[in-house]
């Protein structure tokens, strides 16, 4: 494939990757789906979700929490409000995470803690799941 | 004449100063290099934002259900202004330039007629204009306990912002905050929140390029209508970090500029203290010499 994609993957607090790609799969908020070089502009929500980035031949993942997807004529745009790079994580790290977060939870003295140790282990849940 | 006693405390005085100021110059160096990466990280996703949203309006103007937040209330009476300034002082000119800034910009406001709503980040602007617009004030948020902005704390004062908007208790949202230039200049900045400020070049642009042809996933109503809120975080979030760097740069000329004053003072007194005893062990010399003649 000659043509390519420009990608960008932007999270408020830093720029994850920005690069010329061959085809990005968007977990989007009504179903996921495949962009390619020369797509129709698209403007979605996104759902917690893997990024699949296919770049000249390696796949790259990422997971994505909230956020928009916009595809326009140069390329496509993802603002997500939270991203991870899974091919820097491991799995045996995220289970030992979980693990650390359920006892989080079970030991919490206030409610406010509680809600935040929760809150905590369904997002790496939702992680784990994802790897 | 300060006595040679009075001389010695003095200089010693000051030498601890210069090194408590010294201190806070490394401190200020290092920590701005963290906020100015911090900063520069962030500015990427606000202008991709800006650029979505720009797309977004163009489809969206000159149609009746267009969402509040981006065309406003249609009224123009209310004006909120939010202040982020810094939570600790010794920074030079920092926080008083944004205060300064915003004050102008409420007298200009409540010239013409209009009611004028203060919200405060940060303690040290709050403490200032609560002298100044005692019955404007509406509230004030406290980032002291926060040692490193994260998104979640612009998410805070966003929801604040957007409850009070929803509540219909203000027109038009200006945000104020110090841009991040370089070291030596920090430029306090005035930018609107609601109604959305949409660059009108870039509309321009866009609409050229065809934009107008999105298919939307879902509606673009709905779309919208979570883009706006998150855009107002952004901006604050953009602002805050921004607003860091600011005041570490500030704090560090600030204090490279105490560290300099102290140490030409150090020299002067040191100077002084030396004439001084020099002057006392001629008097002494003359007293004894004159002692034994008169004998």
């Amino acid at each position: 494939m000659a043509e390519k994609l420009k990608f960008d993957l932007v999270s408020p607090e830093r720029l994850l990757m920005t690069a010329e790609v061959d085809q990005v799969t968007v977990p989007g908020a009504e179903g996921v789906f495949g962009v390619g070089p020369g797509h129709v502009p698209v403007m979605s929500t996104l759902r917690p979700g893997v990024l699949d980035v296919v770049e000249n031949g390696t796949e790259k993942r990422f997971f994505v929490r909230g956020g928009f997807a916009e595809v326009n004529a140069d390329g496509l745009t993802i603002l997500a409000e939270q991203a991870l790079d899974l091919g820097a994580v491991d799995a045996a790290d995220l289970d030992q995470e979980i693990k650390n977060a359920e006892e989080d939870a079970a030991d919490a003295k206030t409610d406010a803690a509680r809600e935040e140790a929760a809150e905590r282990l369904a997002k790496l849940k939702e992680v784990r799941a994802a790897v | 004449m300060p006595s040679l006693k009075d001389l010695r405390n003095r200089i010693s005085s000051v030498q601890a100063t210069r090194k408590i100021t010294k201190a806070m110059q490394m401190v200020a160096a290092a920590k701005l290099r963290r906020a100015q990466e911090a900063a520069e990280a962030a500015r990427p996703y606000a202008e991709r934002m800006e650029a979505v949203l720009a797309n977004l309006s163009a489809g969206m103007t000159g149609q009746d259900e267009a969402p509040k937040l981006m065309v406003g209330t249609g009224k123009d009476d209310v004006h909120l202004l939010v202040v982020a300034t810094a939570d600790r002082g010794l920074c030079g000119a920092f926080n008083t330039a944004i205060v300064k800034l915003a004050r102008e910009h409420a007298r200009r406001l409540t010239g013409e007629g209009k009611t004028v709503k203060i919200l405060c980040v940060g303690k040290k602007g709050a403490d200032q204009l609560k002298r100044l617009f005692p019955q404007s004030m509406v509230g004030t948020i406290d980032m002291s306990g926060t040692k490193k902005i994260g998104f979640n704390n612009a998410n805070e004062i966003a929801e604040r912002v957007l409850e009070m908007f929803d509540a219909g208790e203000f027109d038009v949202a200006t945000l104020f905050y110090s841009e991040f230039g370089s070291v030596i200049s920090q430029v306090p900045t005035a930018q609107q929140l609601i109604p959305a400020h949409v660059p009108e070049a870039g509309e321009a642009e866009e609409v050229d390029a065809g934009a107008g042809a999105y298919e939307y996933e879902p509606e673009e109503s709905e779309i919208l209508a979570t883009l706006l809120p998150r855009n107002i975080s952004v901006q604050i979030f953009k602002g805050l970090l921004e607003n860091a760097a600011s005041e570490q740069g500030a704090r560090m000329t600030a204090m490279d500029n105490a560290t300099r004053n102290a140490g030409d003072m150090i020299d002067k007194l040191t100077l002084q203290y030396n004439r001084s005893r020099q002057a006392q062990i001629t008097k002494e010399l003359i007293e004894i010499i004159s002692g034994a003649e008169a004998l």
